[in-house]
């Protein structure tokens, strides 16, 4: 019997193997999926006001009235988050800030922008989630935890599955090795392979690496152990298929990607390597990829009477401490908690109109809160995976919340 | 943990074959392998005189509490179904190779030891499990692939 299976919006895995039992539109047991995805299913919903103008219960036409007004007077209007939206919410959320004239920005300008940027542009080898379950034999993360971000990544695509030319799995054919600052619950798994290097010491670890592949003596100024470098070197050049996924503890560490850039380029001349980001939220890589087929780039721009501006005084963080923008359109995102106080701070001055499924500290400090369905449990749609692969999805419960895309849409009609 | 030889000192020493053992140093051997349990023992179990000991022997057998019959415990608090020992567990790769085994949804849930519920990790069919039944082995494939040892054998 075919089961209906569910998609997971909860990370940027996308898990598509999620067995749902519901009741009168409330979710009561998940099946296959980890804590992160049952959280997200069951007990996503919080806030209970529906429409708010000034902390007031209002109605929908009210509310989505005022959110019209706010960004029509504002002189250049910021419009923040889209990373838990659906493809066709962002598309939306991308027209109406090319009619406003507005700076628009997600969390990658601050997380694996760059990165993902230099994959859409082809400057990276990448492969597939599905293509490492089937092949791949090394498999390293770098500066990241997907036993904690990413629950089911290891047990579903890396490295326990049987894949189709891998039938011996994890105990024989695989290779899991973590690099970090810490001894992460991945690093656990790893067992041997962990190997610990010091804070912002990735650059020079890369670089010692890229002498052990050459076949030079690595060294590092924090001594770490030629030995075991080499030894790593070693099962690296020995990769038939290698993956590297990285997380923002090595993006963060590095000035800019060319160590990155110099060891992709050695490592496939020595073996095939593949890299992929860790994106942390369900549809971060489809922002990047549907604003890169509009304008050219991937976060960060300012629309300015139909031609675009793109620099990194346009992202999120740089705008608010020059205080440039006058007014924020905030759709599932809280920069109120993710972003430094001290930049924070400066979004307490403008109007804020936020869209979201729960109760944030941003929607409490908004002057219009819109809450809306929940993108892959309450409203269907399209998201991309952190390979590039898109998947599609349908409501699990139904709701009476309307979704990002119809309030988007009914903002751009008001305005 | 006890051995035969003091298991047997608790016992009636009588060796009443009641049990079906041909003596009382065979039933403890029997009550180590756990193929009997102190409840097979008549004479210890109906008798005043015994009731120390039965108490006794009954609180070493007696299954650690949350423990399965193979003493599997499953920590709730610590698990956040990552699903690592769902797919690394050999019966249930063997059960269910393109289901659990490949990291997807299980296809034949009747047959798996371990399967994900509400984000937890659950045991079940422990006749499956390769810590069970005559033949056991001290299989440690869930205990070695928890990145928060959320799962203990006891």
């Amino acid at each position: 019997m075919e089961k209906n299976y569910h998609v997971c919006t909860g990370c940027g895995l996308l898990c598509d193997d999620i067995e749902v039992e519901s009741e009168k539109n409330i979710v009561n047991k998940v099946y296959t999926a980890c804590r992160v995805g049952v959280a997200h299913m069951k007990e996503a919903r919080r806030a209970e006001a529906d429409f708010l103008v000034d902390n007031k219960p209002v109605d929908e036409d009210t509310a989505t009235r005022e959110a019209a007004s706010i960004l029509k007077n504002a002189r250049n209007p910021l419009i923040f988050g889209l990373g838990t939206s659906t493809n066709e919410t962002q598309k939306i959320a991308i027209e109406l800030a090319k009619k406003i004239n507005a700076t628009l920005d997600d969390t990658s300008s601050f997380c694996l922008g760059p990165l993902v940027e230099a994959l859409i542009q082809d400057k990276l080898k990448t492969c597939t989630l599905d293509d490492i379950r089937n092949k791949a034999d090394v498999i390293i993360y770098w500066g990241t935890d997907p036993s904690d971000s990413h629950p089911r990544q290891l047990s579903k695509h890396t490295y326990f599955p049987r894949g189709s030319e891998k039938q011996r799995g994890w105990e024989e054919e695989r290779t899991a090795i973590a690099i970090d600052v810490r001894k992460s619950h991945t690093a656990k798994i790893c067992g041997n392979y962990f190997f610990q290097i010091p804070p912002k010491g990735d650059a020079e670890f890369i670089d010692a690496l890229i002498a052990g592949l050459s076949g030079k003596l690595p060294k590092t100024s924090y001594n770490y152990p030629p030995k075991k470098l080499l030894e790593l070197a070693n099962i690296l050049k020995g990769a038939k298929f290698g993956v590297i996924f990285v997380g923002r503890g090595l993006i963060y560490s590095l000035e800019n990607l060319e160590p990155l850039f110099k060891l992709m380029k050695i490592l496939n001349e020595k073996s095939n390597f593949h890299l992929i980001p860790m994106v942390g939220n369900c549809n971060t890589m489809g922002f990047n990829k549907n604003l890169f087929a509009e304008t050219g780039y991937v976060n960060s721009i300012k629309f300015e009477n139909g031609t675009v501006k793109h620099g990194p005084e346009y992202s999120v963080v740089e705008s608010l401490k020059a205080k440039t923008v006058d007014a924020a359109l905030v759709i599932g995102s809280d920069p109120l908690l993710i972003l430094p106080g001290s930049i924070a701070k400066n979004m307490l001055e403008i109007p804020v109109i936020s869209v979201d499924h729960c109760e944030t500290l941003t929607s409490k400090h908004s002057k219009v809160y819109i809450n809306t369905a929940i993108s892959g449990v309450e409203a269907g749609g399209s998201a991309i995976r952190m390979d590039g692969v898109k998947v599609s999805f349908e409501p699990v419960i139904e709701t009476n919340h309307p979704s990002e895309e119809v309030i988007l849409k009914k903002i751009m009609e008001a305005l | 943990m006890t051995n035969a030889m003091e298991l047997y000192q608790m016992l009636p020493k009588t060796n009443c074959k009641k049990c079906g053992k041909t003596s009382c140093m065979a039933f403890a051997v029997a009550l180590m392998a756990h193929e009997l349990t102190p409840e097979d023992c008549p004479p210890l179990k109906d008798e005043p005189k015994y009731k120390e000991n039965y108490e006794k022997i009954s609180e070493i057998f007696k299954p650690s509490e949350g423990a399965t019959e193979t003493g599997l415990i499953v920590h709730e608090d610590l698990c956040f179904g990552c699903g690592n020992c769902v797919v690394a567990c050999p019966p249930n790769v063997a059960n269910d190779p393109y289901g659990v085994g490949s990291g997807n949804a299980p296809r034949n849930v009747n047959k798996l030891v371990l399967t994900v519920e509400n984000g937890i990790v659950k045991a079940q069919n422990l006749g499956e499990c390769r810590r069970f039944g005559k033949n056991k082995i001290l299989c440690n494939g869930c205990i070695v692939t928890c990145p928060v040892e959320a799962i203990e054998f006891v």
